[in-house]
C-alpha cells in the first residue's frame, strides 16, 4: 500500500493528509477508551501512538517524513505548556494553607522520581540514553519532551515513558496510598499530578475537587521543579 | 480568541528569549508558563481580586489545548518506531524504572504530604 501521488508530490497535500491520520486516530482512541468505560489502561495516546505506527508500517513512510508533515500540531505544544499557567494561576492560592508541607513532598517526589528513573536503568544494565529519557518521565509529556531535548535524551522514548508511567500511576496510585494509610485527598491529589501527570491526574479529578486542585498543583510545580533537576542530576549520570 | 492565541505566543517567546539569553536549562515554554502564573497573579494582587483574572477567551483557549494536549503529542510519540532496537535491548530497565520509580514518587510525595498536613482534615 502507497500513499497516492497526488498526495505526496504535494507538501501541503502531504501535512494535511498525516494531520488528518494523526488526528482520526486520536479520536479513535478516545472512542476506544469510551466503549472500555474509561478503562485507564486503553489510553487513547497510547491507541493513536500505534495505529499511527501501523500506516507507517504499512505505507512504507519513514517516521522523519511523517513528523515534517505534522510539525503544526508538534508546534502547538509550547502554546499548549504556556497555556497550563492558567489553571495553575486559579488554583495556587490553595497552596498558602499547606505551603511548606507541600514545598517539602514536591521537592522530595520530584528528586525520588528523577534520581530512582536514573538509578533503576543504570543498574540493571540500560543505556546513558535510556536513563536520560527516563528522567523527567514523571512530569506532563510536553514539558517532559522540552527537558529532555534539553539534555540530550530522547524525546520519543520520553514521551512513551511519560503515558506509560501516567497509566502506572493511575491504575496504582489510590490503593497504594490507601493501603499506606494516607486518606487526605490534598495527599492523592498531589502524589497522583506528580508522580503520573495527566493521565493520573484525570483519574483522581473524578474522585475529589480539591483532590483535581492539588494534582494540577503537582503537575505544573513539578514540571519545574524536574526542570532544575535534571540538568544538575545529569552531570552525575555513569 | 486570536487575542488569547497571541497571548500564549508573546510568553512562549518571552520565555524561549530569556532562556536562550541566559542559557538556561529550563526550557523556553516551561519558563513561560511561569512568567504568564506571575503576570497573572501581580495582576490579582494589583487589582485587589480574590481570584486571578482571566479573560473568558483565554479561559477557554486553554481549556480546549488542555483537553487536546494528548493529540499534540502523538507526532513525538510515534517516533517510537524508530527506537525499537533500544526498547528490545533495554526492554528489563525500562519496564522496571517505569514502575519502580512511579511507584517510589507516588509513595514519597503521599507520604511527605500526609505526614505534613495530619493535624488539618480534609479527609478522603
Amino acid at each position: 500500500m502507497t500513499v497516492p501521488g497526488f498526495v505526496t508530490h504535494d507538501p501541503e497535500m502531504l501535512s494535511l493528509f498525516w494531520i488528518a491520520i494523526t488526528t482520526a486516530a486520536f479520536v479513535l482512541g478516545v472512542g476506544c477508551q469510551i466503549r472500555l468505560r474509561g478503562a485507564v489502561w486503553a489510553n487513547p495516546v497510547m491507541i493513536a501512538i500505534a495505529l499511527v505506527a501501523c500506516v507507517l508500517a504499512l505505507t512504507g513512510t519513514t517516521f522523519d517524513a511523517y513528523f515534517a508533515a505534522v510539525e503544526p500540531i508538534h508546534f502547538l505544544l509550547g502554546p499548549a505548556t504556556v497555556a497550563l499557567a492558567i489553571p495553575l494561576a486559579q488554583f495556587i492560592g490553595h497552596v498558602t494553607r499547606s505551603l511548606v508541607s507541600m514545598c517539602l513532598a514536591l521537592v522530595a517526589g520530584s528528586v525520588v522520581s528523577v534520581v530512582t528513573g536514573i538509578v533503576l536503568v543504570r543498574a540493571l544494565g540500560g543505556d546513558r540514553l535510556v536513563a536520560l529519557s527516563m528522567a523527567p518521565k514523571a512530569v506532563t509529556t510536553p514539558i517532559a519532551i522540552a527537558i529532555t531535548q534539553q539534555v540530550g535524551g530522547q524525546p520519543s522514548l520520553t514521551a512513551a515513558f511519560a503515558v506509560c508511567g501516567g497509566i502506572v500511576a493511575a491504575v496504582l496510585g489510590e490503593p497504594l496510598l490507601r493501603r499506606l494509610g494516607i486518606s487526605d485527598w490534598r495527599a492523592h491529589g498531589l502524589a497522583a499530578g506528580l508522580a503520573g501527570s495527566g493521565i493520573a491526574a484525570a483519574q483522581v479529578a473524578r474522585r475529589d475537587p480539591l483532590a483535581a486542585a492539588f494534582a494540577a498543583l503537582g503537575i505544573g510545580l513539578n514540571g519545574l521543579v524536574t526542570a532544575l533537576l535534571v540538568p544538575v542530576i545529569r552531570m552525575l549520570v555513569p | 480568541m486570536v487575542t488569547a492565541f497571541l497571548t500564549l505566543l508573546v510568553f512562549q517567546l518571552l520565555g524561549s528569549a530569556v532562556q536562550a539569553r541566559f542559557g538556561l536549562s529550563v526550557p523556553g515554554p516551561v519558563i513561560g508558563m511561569f512568567m504568564l502564573v506571575g503576570f497573572l497573579l501581580a495582576r490579582q494582587a494589583m487589582e485587589r481580586g480574590a481570584r486571578p483574572v482571566v479573560s473568558d477567551d483565554l479561559g477557554r483557549l486553554a481549556r480546549g489545548l488542555i483537553a487536546a494536549l494528548g493529540l499534540l503529542f502523538v507526532p513525538a510519540g510515534v517516533g517510537v518506531v524508530t527506537q525499537f532496537g533500544v526498547l528490545r535491548t533495554n526492554f528489563v530497565p525500562i519496564a522496571v524504572a517505569i514502575v519502580g520509580s512511579t511507584v517510589l514518587a507516588l509513595v514519597v510525595t503521599g507520604a511527605v504530604m500526609h505526614l505534613g498536613t495530619r493535624s488539618r482534615k480534609p479527609r478522603a
